[in-house]
């Protein structure tokens, strides 16, 4: 219906937009987290997001998605009637980014029973929910500090183990729900509980431009799309392809580009003079380098590339002292200083 | 005239204005935030409103207490029963696509209720998940908002007041303002049809940019919307291009109320910045259009300079003097108001209002929602008896609900706590020992931190007690409010306590349950009146404390002088307060003995619930 606004187009806000494209490349980091101001553009980013997204390979008609190269047991019994229960037939579709929108019911986020079929036909029948549409692609949450904490849970339980499972009316499903959850939410709103915090792979600030040029830059382009859309998309159309080549060309890289044992230290040690809590950081942040390595084409993982996707790897995984007044971003930045001399 | 005269019909002149760009361009503009109580004045504006729209375009009122389903539309139980198919039904938002939206007592909207508004106004579509359906409707409806906050603590949400260009306060205009028609609706019909022929020049769009900045507003939506306004204006006034008129007006009624902060004093190098940063944009330009430009941009700094000026003149002239007075504050470092309308708006979704249901066991705690159970369970009724049919010879009861429909009502969430801490920073024996109140405080915080607590500070020296800090999340806010509090002069525990007692009777209001902290020696010298003298002071202060008592507020009171005397006590007493004295207490006692309190007892569960 309405047409997003193309990433490429996006002024500044390079932490954030390095972060998603980054997720895009290894959905295994865990999502992300973007925390800011109003009018920000964060929502923008986060719907623009859809068309860097390279294709993928679905059985045809399945209602998860599921990979014809992956495991089908779930889907095998749930897309009766539905799909192509064999499996031999696929089709390329886009990669979902739903948008859970805030109060939603629980109902549509798991699935229910399918409401038209009991009436019609009166059979008892599964109805994925959001969860399900969002297997394999992204699942994104604004204000998701307004959401309601049973919600939360719900999802937190469904993101760690990338399963659905539903009880209802005698029916007991389960389906697989792999998705990269996106939240982002306004600081002024209130803090996040610490466990979702955690829960996120990378976190990242954004702030309102603070100069003429970059806010004239935001003022006249978003002008120009609402004024015409349609020609506004086509004219960065091919930036935002450049883009999607460039996520499809890093995830082919991604299995050989090489972790040298000098910046794995590097990492350990980074980690452990912030003190950040558990090997998730670390693990994050080394996987993230090696996506922004990809994205560069390169073949090593380097300390530069390190460096870059600290902040936002790390930035929400220190231990806080309530009392502390000096920002998460500025500990990081000394401790980088310290361990890598940059 | 005089000044405040004078004022009063600037004021009035521009929510006429702003009015007539809003019915130029509705949905463009988002709509109005009108900050007044119900009244004439109100009904005269929205007349006015209403005289200048097209007659054919629906006027929806939007129920303060909307239910999501009706916000945005959802099952329509009745037809999907009888078609037996899913029937949907549209909801406010939808319906009112093209139209506009009256959202009466704005400021009371639940904080869901609002995101949904704001998000569809952002969008353009409203979108929701719910009965098992996917909802995507176009929604593009200018929202007219009315603000009827009482104090300042109520105000509507960020989030809407935002995506809003037009912020108006009628609390001092008069009817006989919107009586007389400036404008008329063929004119605006007229302008409407040339609104998408108008432009607006890069000089204009950067004078807009440096004024936002100037002002301390960062945000590309309020310039945006800014860009909007001017071009509604232009086009009223039946030009093809914005021109100075055009922005001045915008920036008036756009940035005026989102100033944050004011220019710098020294005004020609203020310019003399924004001219640099505007000289490399004009230099890194990609590919110069026409090279014929080129001279024109060198000539341009010197009347641009102007124009900015001028924009931001006027918009500073715009703002109410009360208003600059509060920005010289907030410049000095505090920004109590946001938060405390931040805590404020947040426990809005946890006040006692129903806030429908969800799937669950009725039990102890829980209330069963009749009604969403039967709605629930009514479409499988025919699938039920036919499968009871088939596997039993029992009769079937006449209506069928399975665990699973089973819905509880929800309202409000857990309760929670805000500490209100009341320190005595007086000249007396409390000053001497402030540092290590201080160190209390912090321990404490840091324990309202882990159970994620609200804080709020007050404080009382001198003749009176103010507010440092309204409740908020933020611990680390307190704890520079603390760091800065200021000692010395007299110790008006009374006004102190009756302080206390107004911020308390506030967070009940929000369904949280306050918690009062008071740190004085209680060595009282100053009465409620303000005057010196010590035995009225004391006797002031127990009464004051015997209000609170009543009140029936959880209370420690913490004595800070080195040799406590006797009245400390007598304070704590007339409280009913927990009393702790400093000298034999370390901070971590300090912080056991408010964990104590951590309690929500069943009384104060009671007193918040009475709804």
């Amino acid at each position: 219906m309405a047409t997003p606004y193309p990433f490429s187009a996006i002024v500044g806000q390079d932490e954030m937009k390095l972060a998603l494209r980054i997720a895009a490349v290894d959905p295994t980091i865990g999502g992300v987290l973007v925390f800011g101001d109003r009018g920000t553009g964060k929502s923008t980013a986060v719907r623009g997001l859809a068309s860097l997204l390279p294709a993928m390979r679905v059985v045809k008609g399945c209602r998860f998605h599921c990979d014809p190269a992956g495991d089908r047991t779930h889907c095998a019994a749930l897309c009766k009637g539905h799909g192509d229960a064999n499996g031999t037939s696929h089709e390329m579709a886009a990669v979902p980014v739903v948008d859970l929108p805030l109060g939603a019911t629980e109902d549509r986020i798991v699935g229910a029973l399918d409401l038209e079929r009991a009436l019609t036909r009166g059979e008892k029948a599964f109805e994925p929910g959001l969860l399900a549409r969002a297997h394999r692609g992204f699942l994104y949450i604004d204000e998701i500090n307004l959401l309601e904490d049973h919600l939360v849970d719900l999802l937190l339980d469904v993101a760690a183990s990338g399963e659905n499972v539903v009880e209802r009316e005698g029916l007991s499903i389960r389906h697989p729900a792999r998705f990269v959850l996106i939240g982002s939410g306004n600081p002024e709103e209130g803090e996040l509980r610490p466990q979702l915090l955690d829960r996120f792979g990378l976190s990242v600030e954004v702030k309102t431009p603070g100069d003429v040029a970059s806010l004239m830059d935001v003022v006249r382009r978003r002008d120009a799309f609402e004024r015409d859309p349609a020609a506004f998309v086509a004219k960065w159309r091919a930036h935002d392809e450049a883009l999607r080549d460039e996520i499809e060309a890093a995830r082919a890289r991604l299995p050989g580009i090489e972790l040298t044992d000098a910046a794995l230290e590097r990492a350990t040690r980074l980690c452990m003079a912030l003190g950040s809590d558990g090997v998730r950081g670390e693990l994050v942040l080394v996987r993230a380098a090696r996506a922004l390595a990809g994205l560069e084409g390169k073949t090593v993982i380097d300390t530069m590339h390190l460096v870059r996707v600290a902040p936002s790897a790390l930035r929400h995984r220190l231990r806080r002292s309530p009392l502390d007044e000096v920002s998460s971003g500025a500990r990081i930045d000394r401790a980088i200083q310290e361990v890598f001399g940059v | 005239m005089s000044a405040e005269a004078t004022q009063a019909a600037l004021r009035a002149q521009d929510a006429e204005s702003a009015t007539a760009l809003l019915a130029v361009d509705p949905s463009g503009l988002g709509g109005v935030a009108v900050r007044s109580g119900a009244g004439p004045v109100r009904d005269a504006w929205f007349a006015y409103l209403c005289a200048l729209l097209a007659p054919d375009v629906t006027l929806r009122r939007l129920p303060l207490n909307i239910t999501d389903d009706r916000l945005l539309g959802g099952l329509d139980l009745g037809a999907t029963l009888i078609a037996g198919r899913r029937i949907a039904e549209q909801g406010l938002l939808a319906l009112a696509d093209g139209g506009v939206v009256i959202a009466p007592m704005a400021e009371r909207l639940g904080a869901a209720t609002s995101w949904h508004i704001g998000a569809a106004l952002e969008t353009g579509v409203v979108a929701a998940e719910r009965d098992g359906l996917t909802l995507r409707a176009p929604a593009r409806f200018a929202l007219v908002a009315y603000d009827e906050g009482a104090g300042s603590d109520e105000r509507l949400a960020d989030g809407l007041l935002d995506r809003l260009a037009f912020h108006l306060n009628l609390e001092a205009a008069t009817a006989k303002a919107f009586t007389e028609l400036e404008t008329t609706r063929a004119e605006i019909a007229a302008a409407r049809a040339r609104l998408g022929g108008v432009t607006i020049s890069d000089d204009a769009i950067e004078a807009l940019c440096a004024t936002a900045l100037a002002l301390g507003i960062g945000s590309a939506r309020a310039v945006l919307q800014a860009v909007r306004a001017a071009r509604a204006s232009a086009s009223l006034a039946g030009r093809a291009a914005v021109d100075d008129d055009d922005l001045t007006l915008a920036g008036r009624l756009v940035f005026g109320p989102r100033a944050r902060s004011l220019p710098p004093a020294n005004e020609p190098e203020n310019a003399e910045d924004e001219d640099s940063g505007g000289e490399p944009e004009a230099e890194n330009e990609p590919t110069p259009p026409d090279a014929s430009e080129e001279p024109d941009k060198d000539q341009d700094p010197q009347p641009e300079k102007d124009l900015q000026e001028l924009l931001l003149d006027s918009v500073v002239a715009a703002l109410p003097d009360d208003l600059l007075a509060k920005l010289d504050k907030a410049a000095a470092g505090a920004r109590q108001g946001a938060a405390g309308r931040t805590g404020a708006r947040k426990q809005a979704a946890r006040r006692g209002r129903p806030m429908g249901h969800r799937q669950g066991r009725p039990s102890s705690g829980t209330r069963l929602d009749l009604v969403a159970t039967l709605t629930q369970a009514a479409p499988w009724q025919q699938l039920r008896k036919a499968e009871r049919a088939a596997s039993s010879s029992q009769a079937a009861p006449l209506i069928e609900i399975r665990r699973d429909d089973f819905r509880i009502k929800r309202f409000a969430q857990r309760l929670s706590q805000t500490t209100i801490f009341a320190v005595d920073a007086s000249g007396s024996a409390a000053f001497q020992r402030l540092g290590e109140a201080k160190g209390a405080v912090e321990l404490l915080l840091a324990d309202c931190y882990i159970r994620r607590d609200r804080v709020a500070l007050l404080a009382f020296r001198g003749t009176g007690a103010e507010v440092l800090l309204a409740p908020t999340r933020s611990t680390a806010r307190a704890r520079r409010a603390l760091a800065e509090l200021p000692g010395g002069g007299g110790t008006p525990l009374a006004a102190g306590l009756d302080l206390a007692r107004t911020l308390a009777d506030q967070v009940r209001r929000q369904d949280e349950l306050p918690l009062l902290i008071v740190m004085t020696d209680g060595g009282a010298n100053i009465g409620s009146d303000g005057r010196p003298g010590r035995p009225r002071a004391l006797a002031d202060a127990i009464s004051a404390a015997h209000r609170l008592k009543g009140d029936g507020l959880r209370c420690l009171l913490i004595d800070t002088a080195t040799r406590p005397q006797p009245q400390a006590r007598q304070v704590a007493d007339a409280l009913g307060a927990l009393y702790v004295p400093l000298p034999n207490a370390d901070a971590a006692s300090i912080s056991r003995a408010a964990k104590a309190f951590d309690t929500r007892g069943p009384r104060h569960d009671g007193r918040s619930n009475v709804k």
